[in-house]
């Protein structure tokens, strides 16, 4: 069904950046920050009656395309302006809207007083509408579109506070970072473009893609398959290019929540699940992914362990829960990976946001070693703070127990047994790192410094009551994929609505079964290991004041010291890629070769010439026009030559 | 005579007619100066734009031809028209030639009417290049236009202007005057093979040569236009050149006559000679490919802006060659989009520069930091420059780069393997700049209050903001207008027959002479 209302989803942010971004200095803050958040409010409105519309479709039909104009045609290909709307471009609008909105209302209240206002939220709603053509677009390249201006907004809005250097760095490298990743993406999409164009497919349409992909080879697929892949590390942030996303923490925490947390980062899931096509007839690029992905959520989480700065605590974690995504998609259970992106956009945006708060309430605090205590101070942030953290951590009930026990259930149940031990370790760590941060930033006796602890406020109503909605939606997200399993036990057939809605746009892998007792095994080991990290952490950090963190952090001090500065790793990069090649370009192309090589031999025939000419100076006036006439005298003895032969 | 069927010249002499009524002006009245050349070179854009109402980009071959006797004891005659290539050419000098002059109304401060009636000489000699259809009358324009560049550099230029202008104008007449040679060569060539002598570039192309004085005279023309790109290891001549020239200059040179190098590829070397153009193809395709990275490597190093820009220009025209080598639709359209696509990013960046320069009067990057807090329009129209020059996709230099690199893909995986790192070398030395003169705090006590944009200069960089925008969000008018000259040219330089995946190709029949 052809829709030219989907367009508006995207028109309205970007009116919003244009008149934000050339005349919001002049309406005044108040003006910028709800001209911001209505813009993402009609949207959200336009996606949700678009979802509506694609509910009333048969299950098999939903899709609702928008054809704005051919945007480049050349040669063989013809790439179209074309937006589409199918089952997981729904699920996408609503989250990115949906939290996109909470978060913008959420940041009149935070950037309160920023004397970049505006510019702030005029980036925040091209984000939007970057973010928005990401999941609309029909076609690859339109995509990449997408993937490059979220890149774009990441990088400025990293870099927003763009005075202090460490922030004007972090931007920096996280654009070039994503760069590395997008030419592995451009690479696949080039050796995609050209198999498909050689079978005689001149677009590089998704459903038309989907339709003819059969008629490529397996190996090559293979290779389009992990090309695209890179990409996702880079965006998604995984092994080995994640390394931007920690230093991403120097932007404003509301793009924290929204940009590294609930939304940007996880395009390269959508991704993957978008292309499930190309995929699921790729297993080892899906293996690739799997394994990926599981080693990237227990690296990460390891070193969320012991990080003291809260936004970095965060930062490992959303590494190591979009590891869990890549470990879903990675073994075919693509809904599933979706489901996690939705509840972890909802507990992440609100971690984030809560640790916002608390930021704000201490006058921009953020190591945890200076919290403590904070529980009845700020109370609202506290308790929305604990929901997330007990939907993270996989407490039953909660959104993120369900998601989480799907990809664990279906890693297992496809014989993945080394992913999911991955990931059942990490459910423990997870359920440990963010108990961690419970106890050190709530509980306990305060360690606020002086002068920050007589300022300490619950913010205002602007911010907590996003807060509240998220809450809400952490605590009853999961209830909209309720595992059969579960259903079952109160009659409830068909209660994984999720899986079901978006059923109809994933190529299926084969059918995995499994036993209703090792399913509730399953469910159940990893219920204990939820518990036994909070456990742990409580035991620790508030039962023993944190003195067996410091007795392990002094008899494993080689460990500790590896974890708390990241494995080395960015050092390692500087050390064998970044040095090296700046030394190569400076001294060796620019200083040796350019000046001394090729341009000595430039200048060293001039100098022979001039040698020469001294020789024949009484043919040389020393007059520019002669030179020339002396050429052209040459010209001509050798048309002479040719003339006259 | 009539204004239609005389468009082209008007056009090309126009600028010149301009210069006669110029000279007149008294050299003391530099504001009427500044806006007598300034409306001058507008009415050139306006009536250029004729060009684009009256073009059929449905046709093939050229459009607009005039044809006058010249001389015609040797068949020389006036011979001009255009195709799509060409027409692009000309309004990027159109569109460029005024902003250049309004951009250097308080740069320049000494022998004011010279510097701007040399800008509209060169503005003829610019656009006669790209007109011309015989030889002789291509190569006249191509010396002519050297002249007022040596004069603009070596007059208004910086301190080592004499060197970089004597450089730049030795440089280049070497590789003319082969040129010049080969030119001649192909003139009796042509003569002793069909009894008629010409210098008619659309008759030559039929002239049937053994490979063997092909590549002789193939060798002459490339290397010639190599320079002019210029091709790695062509290009030490660009950097001083643009060190020392004034912005105008600079914008000009980068903006404008680069592209004479590639379009020569496009318009003589290659299709004159597709046998030793096939042969040397896949060479030129790795020196281009070298100049993509070498010149990437090497920008990233630089501490002076300008020379950084300078060789981005040998890393950007390294990807426009490539494309021509490539030798498929994709990547030829590519190329020649992304030849306007860098005049106007690249121009953009050396105007800006020069805006910084007038206020500092240095450029080493170590002297800024923390300017967007002191100049913020100027920090953002900086940025969107930089972006298009990096590529952004939803700017002009996406589309370029991409249909170049998918078009070389097609051609030889390896070929975008390797110039696709330019797409993350490039971002490294733009952004590092960037970082490096807007970001952080300001600590050089200069800086702390630069005035932020004037009106005139804004409106100097509008009008490049918005095209860049346009041909990245809307590139189809650009590219329908391309399309046929990419065809033909890919008709005449590939050996076989249509190609591979181009079945609504509307070309005319081989050449004979590749059968």
């Amino acid at each position: 069904m052809e829709l030219n209302i989907v367009r508006y989803i995207l028109i309205f942010p970007l009116l919003g950046f244009l008149v934000n971004g050339f005349i919001g200095s002049k309406l005044g803050n108040k003006a910028v920050g709800w001209i911001a958040s209505i813009t993402v409010l009609l949207s959200l409105s336009i996606s949700v009656y678009v979802f509506i519309q694609l509910l009333s479709m048969p299950p098999d039909a939903r899709l609702i395309t928008d054809t704005v104009y051919t945007w480049i045609n050349s040669g063989s290909l013809t790439i179209d302006f074309k937006l589409m709307v199918d089952p997981l471009t729904a699920v996408m609008l609503l989250v990115v809207t949906g939290v996109g909105f909470l978060i913008h209302i959420y940041s009149i209240g935070y950037m309160h007083g920023d004397k970049s206002y505006s510019r702030f939220f005029a980036y925040l709603n091209l984000f939007m509408f970057s973010m928005l053509l990401l999941v609309l677009s029909s076609n690859i390249v339109l995509m990449f579109v997408g993937w490059e201006g979220v890149g774009l907004c990441s990088y400025l809005l990293i870099g927003f506070w763009y005075e202090k250097d460490s922030a004007a760095n972090a931007g920096k490298k996280a654009f070039i970072t994503n760069r590395i990743g997008d030419y592995g993406f451009l690479l696949g999409l080039f050796l995609l473009a050209s198999a498909f164009v050689s079978k005689g497919i001149f677009t590089l349409d998704f459903n038309t893609m989907a339709a003819h992909i059969s008629l490529i080879s397996p190996q090559v697929l293979t290779i389009v398959g992990i090309l695209l892949f890179v990409g996702a590390t880079g965006k998604s942030a995984q092994l080995p290019l994640y390394v931007w996303l920690p230093d991403a923490m120097e932007g404003p925490t509301p793009v924290s929540a929204l940009i590294h947390a609930a939304t940007m980062v996880t395009a390269g899931v959508y991704m993957i699940a978008r292309m499930n096509f190309l995929y699921v007839l790729a297993p080892t690029a899906l293996e690739v992914v799997a394994v990926v992905g599981g080693l990237t959520a227990l690296y990460a989480a390891t070193i969320g362990l012991v990080q003291n700065d809260i936004k970095r605590v965060l930062a490992y974690s959303t590494i190591s829960q979009l590891g869990y995504m890549f470990m879903a998609v990675g073994v075919g259970a693509f809904s599933a990976g979706i489901f996690h992106l939705m509840t972890h956009a909802f507990f992440k945006a609100l971690l984030f946001l809560g640790a916002g708060s608390v930021i704000h309430a201490l006058s921009g605090e953020q190591d945890m070693r200076k919290m403590g205590g904070l529980k009845n101070k700020i109370p609202v942030t506290f308790a929305v703070f604990l929901a997330a953290a007990l939907a993270i951590s996989g407490i039953p009930g909660l959104s993120g127990f369900f998601s989480k026990d799907s990809i664990l259930a279906a890693a297992y149940a496809s014989g993945h047994t080394v992913i999911w031990l991955l990931g059942f370790i990490t459910a423990l760590l997870t359920a440990f790192y963010i108990f961690r941060l419970i106890y050190m930033t709530f509980y306990g006796e305060s360690r606020v410094d002086k002068h920050a602890a007589e300022h300490i406020h619950e913010s205002p109503k602007v911010m907590t009551i996003p807060l509240i909605i998220l809450a809400v939606l952490s605590v009853i997200g999961g209830y909209v994929g309720v595992p059969q399993l579960l259903g079952n036990i109160v009659g409830w057939h068909n209660s994984d609505l999720f899986v079901n809605f978006l059923a109809p746009v994933f190529h299926t892998m084969p059918e995995h079964e499994m036993s209703v007792s090792t399913d509730s095994w399953l469910m159940i080991g990893s219920i204990t290991m939820a518990f036994l990290g909070v456990f742990f952490a409580w035991y620790v950090y508030l039962k023993e004041k944190m003195q067996p963190a410091k007795h392990a952090a002094e008899s494993f001090a080689g460990l500790y010291r590896l974890l708390l500065n990241k494995y080395y790793v960015d050092e390692l990069y500087n050390a064998i890629v970044i040095k090296p090649l700046m030394w190569i370009s400076e001294f060796f192309l620019w200083k040796i070769f350019d000046v001394w090589v090729v341009d000595g031999t430039v200048n060293g025939s001039a100098h022979v010439t001039q040698w020469a000419s001294t020789k024949l100076r009484k043919i040389q006036a020393g007059d520019f026009q002669v030179y020339v006439m002396l050429f052209l005298i040459g010209a001509i003895s050798v048309l002479a030559y040719f003339v006259l032969r | 005579m009539g204004f239609q069927e005389n468009l082209l010249s008007i056009i090309i002499f126009l600028p010149l007619l301009g210069v006669l009524f110029g000279a007149f002006i008294n050299k003391d009245n530099k504001s009427a100066i500044k806006w007598f050349t300034l409306i001058v070179s507008l009415i050139e854009f306006i009536v250029s734009l004729f060009l684009v109402i009256h073009f059929d980009s449905s046709s093939v071959g050229m459009q607009f031809t005039e044809k006058y006797t010249w001389i015609p004891v040797y068949n020389i005659d006036y011979r001009i028209g255009i195709d799509g290539l060409s027409l692009l050419l000309i309004l990027l000098t159109t569109f460029l030639t005024p902003l250049v002059l309004l951009g250097s109304w308080t740069y320049i401060k000494k022998r004011e009417k010279e510097y701007y009636l040399w800008f509209l000489v060169l503005e003829t000699g610019m656009i006669g290049v790209f007109a011309s259809l015989d030889l002789i009358l291509f190569y006249v324009f191509w010396e002519a236009m050297l002249i007022p560049m040596y004069i603009i550099i070596g007059v208004w230029g910086g301190p080592r202007r004499i060197y970089a202008a004597v450089k730049f104008f030795i440089y280049t007449m070497f590789g003319s005057l082969l040129m010049l040679v080969a030119i001649i060569y192909l003139y009796f060539a042509y003569g002793a093979q069909t009894g008629t002598y010409t210098f008619d570039l659309l008759k030559l192309y039929n002239l049937s040569l053994p490979l063997s004085t092909q590549i002789w005279l193939f060798a002459a023309f490339a290397l010639s236009f190599a320079i002019k790109v210029p091709i790695f290891p062509f290009h030490t001549w660009l950097p001083d050149a643009h060190v020392e020239a004034p912005t105008g200059g600079s914008v000009i040179l980068a903006g404008v006559l680069l592209k004479m190098g590639t379009y020569g590829y496009m318009r003589l070397a290659m299709p004159l000679f597709p046998i030793a153009a096939n042969a040397f193809l896949p060479y030129l395709a790795v020196l281009a490919i070298i100049g993509i990275i070498y010149g990437a490597l090497v920008a990233m190093m630089q501490p002076d802006i300008k020379k950084l820009v300078a060789y981005s220009s040998v890393s950007h025209l390294g990807l426009v060659i490539l494309g021509l080598m490539a030798l498929n639709i994709e990547s030829v359209d590519g190329a020649v989009l992304q030849m306007i696509n860098h005049g106007l990013s690249t121009g953009a960046l050396f105007m800006l520069v020069g805006m910084l320069y007038e206020r500092r009067h240095t450029r080493e990057l170590s002297e800024f930091g923390g300017i967007a807090k002191t100049m913020p329009v100027f920090a953002t129209i900086f940025m969107i420059a930089t972006l298009s020059s990096i590529g952004l996709p939803g700017l002009n230099g996406f589309i370029g780069e991409f249909l170049i690199l998918i078009g070389s893909f097609f051609a030889r995986p390896i070929y975008a393997v390797f110039a696709g790192t330019g797409v993350i070398l490039g971002a490294v030395y733009m952004l590092r700049t960037y970082q490096k003169v807007f970001w952080g705090k300001i600590t050089n006590k200069a800086n702390e209050d630069l005035k932020d944009l004037s009106a005139r200069e804004i409106i100097v960089m509008i009008p490049i903001l918005i095209m860049i925008v346009w041909i990245g969000v809307y590139p189809k008018p650009f590219l329908n207008i391309i399309h046929n000259a990419s065809e033909s040219y890919i008709q005449y330089v590939k050996p076989q027959a249509a190609p591979i995946h181009d079945q609504q190709s509307t070309v005319p029949q081989m050449p004979e002479r590749l059968k």
